[in-house]
């Protein structure tokens, strides 16, 4: 494509307004005059508890509260469960929650009573005075109780598991009875959240004489929790409107919908005719949105004497917390992308996806990539280890190789399209990374620095990730009489740039000036159909949609002005918002005329419309003013729905330092590889890769989900929960490597979760080096690895047997 | 998180502001910073129902130096003391600690008379009050009173102050001659509350021979821990630090074993004393 904007590091248009405070999130709706009313909700305290009565009778004399709502409220469809989104045949015994909690709840946070006052003080003055009853119940908290079963989380699945897959590739048996070598290995990773800055937030507006609600939501999907409202609260699609407005960061707890607040703020002002709103709080957030990772890994390797897969039979257990209303994406996707960049003969991945009385967990970036990243590269790096060969000879001997795409892995991918790759060079990434971390010398920079008692460590993990995951995204694309160009997608944005890029890929497709070009993002009024803002999938998906929309608007602009000036289509350019004759600049006319002249009613509000007349032909009286076929209006409307996901992939790498009294782990260097296809906006790429390797190195060392027995989270504030700080993320460097993708219209792969992904896996590499022992389960802290040091010394855990440079041949 | 209701007073002199605490007693609480006490109050960890806001009492705003150390109002902000010159001179363990407290934009409205109010055993600065045998001043409508380090810290979160007492500020003494200090800590981020930290003071006899090394300990005791190690420290550095293991008595939490905690407190005793040792020969 001819290209002028694409692939350069255009300016984020966004940043103006979001860096000087003309943002417009969730809470600074509803501030005007007829200031929204506020709500709180009595959360459970409990994590396992049958309610056995609620008195509300104090609470409703606090001045200032309008009314309190418990499930006995609901009606209708609102007293269903809430739905689960994604169905799949393993998920055989799925369950989900209410709106309010009905009778049973089943973590500490799940929402019981609304309360609606004239703000949020008064509204939590109110919670603390209603008196709700428990009959407190056995709580199953962490992998290994759910697993012993000896209480359920539901009464109904005694053995407390949602689902069970099982996924076969090749013979199995036969090649791990026939491998010359075998290992078997437990890992462990613990659970993390998305925690935007922005938590959720919901703002909804009942016009009680148009019978329309118009609801703002902080969510990723604007267009999916349109269609949950309407239906549960039985309005016609047409009748509700769901706008994101800016929201301040997703990472994926927002593409959960509906939350149960989401069907309770719209119902109840509709109940009051009032706008009301709710601003979750950062307490709210951690015990009452969504958590992710927790997973207990096996892995039972054969392999040959170049350390080569030929059975690989993992299982695993998903901890899913208590309900599974976005089904079992995250255990499919690390069963399936565990694989990485790799082909091993034979392939067996079982999974158990478990009830806990915890948070629910739904996709954080990564969405089940890191554990299954961390799996298959602990298991490299025992195979090297058991071996005596170099970590990237094993990673090397196992990959798939360029001409071998589309490379199809024989497995059913989260999108249920099969797991087929599509492009990529893995032995080049690795080329590179190698030179990029000094691979090659590290081993007498590390014996050097052991000279002096420092213990240094080197690490490196490859993933590949399935990006933009249909079924589809559209966009249209409409040239205004001034000649400006108003694109609207209904795909969400939280702070990626999308006002950016997709002008960037519509000024290139159309032939206008970037700045002409404005980008209406997650507004069901301007656009009805998306699907959401997750997996990796906004640039590919919609940016290949706003590509074809404004492939759509110039051809209908050459062919209005191939009439106009009398010349076909095929003579004309769109170059800097004029239409022109090849060869004949002076035969032209401004795009903005060629709007006015695509609308017959032309009524000359301005001097675009009065210039148009001009061209204006006597009209044929035998012909309607819009031929059959036609639209008025100089418009483009697309769809891109491709056949299956376009897969990207990326390799990190890490020297780390281990403090030897304190056992204090510091990264001294971070090396990144990345390849996601054409770059649209290369420093937007960057910027991707650095968010997602710092939230990866807040998995790796940080964050927790600190659950006692009692299913109390214990670090439910930043206080305690520790994500890294700038001080704790690494300077980083990146290289690129450029495989287009063959399936879409820009040859592009997506990048919003890459750099998260290989975190654990690199730093667990790194920290096993320095320290010559085994890690098998992060998040590693200092804390963890001086046990880890004591257990190592009485025995407990095996030195890892070698180095790099070790020659056994 | 929102705190339940409140009054909130903002007395503009001393005295009026220990009228009201004496009006109010249990039910008040007096604040400065508000570091603390409006996350606290924000998750209604505590619902005082009066707080008596001194922060309109400009007077309070000072860290003054004489000869013979330093004294720091109410409403210094730990930024103040952090910067003064002639505090840093004369005692610099106030510097060493401060740039341990949290990050810049707390320490701007922090008080450091306040976190001593606050008596959190993992607080540098009740720590460098301990250590430098400091104290704090306190008046209520029954007059004034100056009270020990010693003697001011009375457990977790709990000081000597009566309810109806207002600690108008801190004393540090001036550092010895010959003396060197030091602040090490170990904290999980940068900023975060110490797994471990501990202060040093080494002093010097005029030929360079160490007559004394006393350590001060936070976050592995209920009130701050000050140790003699001067003898343990002359029988070498594993020594020290097996003394300084012996003495912590820190519990679990979720960052934290007791054991790493002390652990800790014995690689870190070492690292600070070497760091002491080598300004108070410089």
């Amino acid at each position: 494509m001819a290209t002028r904007y694409f692939g350069t590091s255009m300016r984020r248009t966004e940043d103006l307004r979001l860096t000087t405070g003309n943002g417009r999130y969730l809470d600074d709706i509803g501030q005007d005059a007829v200031a929204a009313l506020e709500c709180a909700f009595v959360r459970s305290p409990h994590a396992h508890a049958r309610i056995t009565d609620i008195d509300v009778t104090d609470a409703l004399e606090v001045p200032g509260v309008i009314a309190i709502y418990t499930y006995e409220d609901l009606e209708g469809p609102a007293a269903e469960p809430l739905p689960v989104l994604i169905p799949h045949p393993a998920l055989h015994a799925p369950r989900t929650g209410y709106p309010l909690a009905n009778e049973m709840v089943n973590h500490v946070g799940e929402a019981i009573v609304m309360v609606v006052a004239r703000n949020r003080y008064l509204a939590e003055d109110a919670v603390e005075r209603i008196r709700v009853s428990y009959e407190v119940l056995p709580p199953v908290v962490g992998i290994p109780a759910s697993r012993a079963a000896v209480h359920a989380v539901h009464a109904d699945v005694p053995d407390n598991v949602a689902a069970h897959l099982i996924q076969t590739v090749g013979d199995i048996d036969g090649q791990m009875a026939s491998s010359p070598h075998v290992l078997e290995i437990d890992l462990e990773i613990e659970r993390s959240c998305s925690m935007p800055l922005e938590g959720k937030g919901v703002y909804a507006r009942w016009d009680a004489d148009d019978r329309s609600l118009r609801v703002y939501s902080s969510t990723q999907t604007a267009t999916s929790v349109r269609a949950a409202i309407a239906a549960k609260l039985q309005l016609p699609l047409g009748k509700v409107e769901v706008i994101a407005p800016d929201v301040g960061g997703g990472f994926g707890v927002k593409i959960m919908h509906p939350w149960p607040e989401e069907i309770m703020i719209p119902f109840a002002a509709m109940k009051l005719g009032v706008p009301i709103k709710w601003v979750e709080d950062r307490r709210e957030h951690f015990i009452s949105s969504a958590h992710e990772r927790g997973q207990s890994q096996h892995v039972k390797v054969g392999f040959d004497d170049e350390g080569r897969l030929l059975a690989l039979d993992v299982v695993f257990w998903h901890d899913n917390g208590a309900y599974t209303p976005y089904g079992i994406i995250c255990p499919i996707v690390t069963s399936t992308q565990l694989l990485g960049p790799y082909k091993p003969r034979s392939y067996r991945v079982e999974f158990f996806s478990i009830y806990t009385n915890t948070v629910i967990v739904t996709p954080y970036r990564g969405a089940g990539r890191p554990q299954g990243v961390f799996a298959m590269e602990r298991t490299l790096d025992r195979i090297a280890d058991h071996l005596g060969l170099d970590r990237t000879v094993v990673r090397a001997n196992n990959f798939i190789q360029p001409d071998e795409f589309p490379y199809d892995h024989g497995l059913i991918f989260q999108d249920g399209r099969p797991l087929i790759y599509d492009s990529g060079d893995y032995p080049t990434q690795l080329g590179m990374l190698k030179e990029m971390i000094g691979w090659e010398d590290f081993p007498a920079r590390q014996a050097a620095a052991a000279a002096e008692g420092r213990l240094l460590g080197i690490g490196l993990a490859c993933y590949v990730e399935g990006t933009g995951p249909g079924p589809y995204e559209g966009a249209h694309v409409q040239v205004q009489t001034d000649g400006m160009v108003d694109v609207a997608i209904g795909l969400t944005s939280q702070g990626q740039g999308h006002q950016t890029v997709f002008a960037q890929i519509v000024a290139d497709e159309l032939g206008v000036p970037f700045d002409r070009v404005r980008v209406v993002t997650g507004d069901t009024r301007r656009f009805g159909y998306a699907v959401g803002t997750f997996a990796s999938r906004a640039a590919v998906m919609s940016g290949s949609a706003v590509a074809l929309a404004a492939r759509a608007a110039k051809a209908k602009a050459l062919r209005v002005a191939g009439e106009i000036l009398e010349v076909s289509a095929e003579d004309l350019q769109l170059v800097d918002g004029v239409v022109s004759v090849k060869g004949s600049p002076s035969h032209a006319i401004d795009l903005g005329q060629v709007a006015v002249l695509s609308n017959p009613l032309r009524y000359a509000f301005d001097d675009a419309a009065k210039a148009a007349t001009q061209f204006a032909k006597p009209a044929d009286p035998d012909k309607p003013p819009v031929a059959p076929g036609e639209e008025p209006g100089l418009e483009g409307r697309d769809y891109y729905s491709p056949p299956r996901s376009t897969f990207a992939s990326g390799m990190h790498a890490a020297i780390v330092e281990i403090d030897a009294g304190t056992s204090d782990i510091k990264i001294l260097e971070y090396k990144v590889m990345h390849d996601c296809g054409n770059l649209i906006n290369p420093m937007i790429v960057q910027g991707q890769v650095h968010g997602g390797v710092a939230q990866g190195v807040g998995g790796a060392l940080y964050e927790t989900m600190a659950y006692d027995e009692n299913g109390q989270l214990l670090n439910a504030s930043f206080m305690d929960f520790l994500m890294p700080y700038v001080t704790e993320v690494p300077q980083m460097e990146l290289g690129h490597l450029q495989t287009p993708s063959p399936l879409n219209p820009l040859g592009i792969k997506g990048a919003g979760e890459a750099g998260v992904i290989p975190v654990p896996a690199v730093l667990a590499s790194a920290i096993e080096n320095a320290m010559g022992f085994r890690i098998s389960a992060m998040p590693v802290n200092p804390n963890l690895l001086f046990a880890l040091r004591q257990a190592h010394e009485a025995g407990e855990i095996p030195a890892t047997a070698t180095n790099e440079k070790v020659d056994r041949t | 998180m929102k705190p339940a209701p409140f009054s909130w007073h903002g007395p503009a002199s001393v005295a009026e502001a220990v009228s009201l605490l004496a009006e109010v007693g249990h039910e008040g609480k007096v604040l400065a910073g508000g570091q603390s006490l409006v996350p606290v109050l924000a998750m209604r960890l505590a619902s005082p129902a009066h707080l008596v806001d001194i922060n309109k009492i400009a007077d309070l705003a000072y860290v003054r130096t004489d000869a013979d150390g330093v004294t720091v109002g109410a409403l210094a902000r730990h930024r103040d003391v952090e910067r003064d010159v002639a505090a840093g001179a004369a005692q610099p363990l106030l510097a060493q600690a401060l740039v341990n407290v949290a990050h810049p934009t707390i320490r701007n409205r922090g008080t450091t008379v306040g976190s001593l109010a606050h008596a959190d055993p993992s607080g540098e600065m009740t720590c460098v009050l301990a250590l430098t045998g400091g104290s704090v001043t306190a008046v209520s409508v029954r007059g004034e009173r100056t009270i020990p380090a010693a003697e001011f810290f009375l457990g977790p979160l709990e000081s000597a102050l009566a309810p109806d007492e207002l600690a108008i500020s801190a004393y540090f003494p001036r550092a010895a001659p010959f003396s060197g200090s030091a602040f090490v800590e170990l904290s999980r981020r940068h900023g975060d509350y110490a797994l471990c930290g501990v202060g040093t003071v080494v002093t010097l006899d005029p030929d360079g021979a160490v007559v004394s090394v006393r350590c001060g300990y936070l976050s592995v005791s209920d009130t701050p821990l000050v140790l003699d190690l001067t003898q343990a420290w002359a029988a070498g550095p594993e020594e020290a630090a097996e003394v300084a293991r012996a003495a912590v008595d820190p519990a679990d939490d979720i960052h934290a074993t007791a054991g790493y905690r002390r652990h800790l407190a014995g690689v870190l005793t070492g690292r600070s004393i070497e760091r002491a040792l080598a300004r108070a020969r410089t």
